[in-house]
């Protein structure tokens, strides 16, 4: 009886052919890898307070993958060539106070130029929606290698720069002391987000993958104290996130960028709550002790 | 006595160094001869130009004319003969970064790639936070900690590299009277302990009048060095202002006042924060 009703449950949770389509298979692969590089990126964008950034980026990004697909290329090309330029147009021109609204022109520039882009193309409605959010059918096998190797690149330049970048973020006046180039890696920085926003939005989505890369960050930094460790929390939510965020949307059929985006903010609503309950506890405790 | 520098060497000398932005003149021929172990405290008030001196003591901005050196080689940035305290740090109460990695970084943050751990690395952090005092803020998030606490580890993240020359960019100014006072005996301790130079920026003199070997007034872009009692006199201070100004003291406190009532908006000229003397400018 509880063996039948369990075998039902994970029939309706884990559907027929959810491992075994190759194009799942490429969705679970990619997921998982854009979902690790978000989760570290992420504890820096974070740390840094670019969320704006990070949220104009897919959006140029999602111009370059709608020009390629009007020009018969590659969608990850034109995605990554686009939010790496505005990475780097982002670095250059927004210098302090300008920054915002560097940021903001960039992003209408991406959504405009987008919309432009799709209009040129026949299936205009259907293309933007995966575009814009996400569709776990929108990665093939090749994509994938390439997935996996842009995704190697910005996890190498994080690793090279981590501590530099740390050292830079936390307290900026001293490193430039200690002869850190903040402008430099201002703009390296921003051409790694570039990278991660570019594997992200073909299955995220452009006006989601946003939450990938915010959500759990700010969730691990909650969770514990230590930079290492808010690290690797935040790439283990990033990649539950994703995961159940592809098996909700393979189940029912609706938008995975959906899934993603709610599951994301419920991990970071209990992350919060959690640590609001502990440190009263811990505060009530600190009274007892100290009466 | 651990000093290892000779209190006669010259450990920072600055000749003729001026700095103009397009018209304007920020620091004018300053002259300095700084030698080892000596506490300096760099007075003067807003928009003197000490931020500018710092910078160009820390080799971030060439001066447009003179030369500066340390320990006899031209000033380059990043040199970890310098070690540097900034103002503050901006973090977040939930910022994931204890005391102690924030002291670690000023060890190996400028470096590529990750920190590998091991002993060694972890005694000489161990050390810098016991010479603060803040060993027990080791595990404690830093954007939880009091501004004087920050304060500390600060001072012990500078101290990694073993600096000869200390350089504090106006570390009292965020702090109440007693942490202040704290920083102050901490910072005049390790100068002794360590024969370290200390060059400490502040805009009230009043708590270093204790400590300070001798005084960098700077005004106008134009600096007096020598003894607090030489420096700090109604002559040489309307002469760096170049109008008349009056030096009072009163129960062990110097105030510094403009002289004329067209200048009375000034009569703060050292930012007089803690005052508690009740001095009427008339």
């Amino acid at each position: 009886m509880m063996g039948t009703w369990l075998g039902e449950m994970a029939t309706a949770v884990f559907s027929p052919g959810m491992f075994s389509f190759s194009f799942m298979q490429n969705a679970w692969l990619s997921g998982t890898i854009i979902a690790i590089v978000c989760g570290t990126a992420g504890f820096f964008a974070m740390l840094r307070g670019s969320a704006f950034a990070a949220h104009a980026l897919p959006k140029i990004g999602f111009a370059g993958a709608a020009g390629a697909v009007w020009l018969n290329a590659n969608p990850l090309l034109g995605l990554s060539l686009f939010s790496i330029g505005g990475a780097l147009g982002i670095g250059w021109l927004g210098k302090g106070a300008r920054r915002d609204v560097v940021i903001g022109l960039v992003l209408a520039f991406g959504l405009g130029t987008g919309a432009l882009f799709l209009s040129f193309n026949n299936e205009y409605a259907a293309g933007a929606i995966s575009l814009l959010f996400g569709q776990i059918v929108g990665v093939s096998q090749s994509e994938v290698v390439d997935t996996a190797l842009l995704a190697l690149l910005s996890m190498a330049m994080l690793a090279f720069l981590y501590r530099p970048l740390l050292f830079a973020t936390i307290s900026p006046e001293s490193a430039e002391a200690r002869g850190v180039s903040l402008r430099m890696l201002d703009i390296l920085f921003l051409v790694i987000i570039g990278v991660a926003t570019a594997i992200t939005v073909p299955i995220v989505g452009a006006l989601l993958s946003f939450s990938l890369l915010v959500g759990p960050a700010a969730a691990a930094s909650h969770l514990t104290h230590r930079p290492g460790r808010a690290i690797a929390v935040s790439v283990i939510l990033s990649v539950l996130s994703l995961w159940v965020g592809i098996a909700l949307a393979y189940d029912t059929g609706w938008p995975v960028g959906f899934f993603v985006a709610s599951v994301v903010v419920l991990v970071y609503a209990m992350a919060r709550t959690g640590a609001t309950l502990a440190d009263r506890r811990q505060r009530a405790k600190s009274v007892v002790a100290t009466d | 006595m651990t000093t290892t520098w000779d209190a006669r060497e010259e450990i920072l000398a600055l000749q003729k160094v001026s700095v103009h932005f397009g018209q304007r003149t920020v620091l004018s021929e300053i002259d300095l001869s700084i030698g080892g172990g000596e506490f300096i405290g760099l007075i003067g008030p807003n928009g003197a130009g000490k931020s500018t001196l710092l910078k160009v003591l820390l080799g971030l901005l060439p001066p447009s004319s003179g030369s500066v050196h340390v320990l006899g080689r031209a000033v380059r940035r990043g040199s970890a003969v310098i070690g540097y305290v900034p103002q503050k740090i901006h973090l977040d109460p939930g910022t994931p970064l204890t005391g102690r990695d924030l002291v670690g970084l000023g060890l190996d943050g400028h470096r590529f790639g990750f920190a590998i751990g091991g002993r060694h690395r972890r005694e000489r952090i161990d050390d810098a936070l016991r010479s603060v005092d803040a060993t027990h803020l080791a595990q404690s998030p830093v954007g939880r900690l009091s501004g004087g606490e920050q304060q500390r580890l600060l001072i012990a993240q500078a101290l990694l590299t073993e600096p000869k020359i200390l350089l504090l960019d106006e570390p009292l100014s965020n702090l109440d009277i007693k942490s202040a006072r704290e920083v102050v005996r901490l910072v005049a301790r390790i100068s002794r302990e360590r024969g370290v130079t200390v060059m400490l920026v502040a805009h009230d003199m009043n708590p270093l009048l204790d400590v300070m070997d001798r005084i960098v007034y700077l005004a106008h872009g134009h600096a007096v060095i020598g003894p607090v009692d030489a420096v700090v006199q109604s002559d040489v201070l309307s002469g760096l202002y170049g109008y008349p100004v009056e030096v009072l003291r009163t129960r062990n406190r110097i105030l510094v006042v403009g002289g004329q009532d067209t200048e009375l908006e000034d009569w703060n000229l050292a930012g007089e924060e803690h005052c508690d003397g009740g001095v009427a400018v008339s």
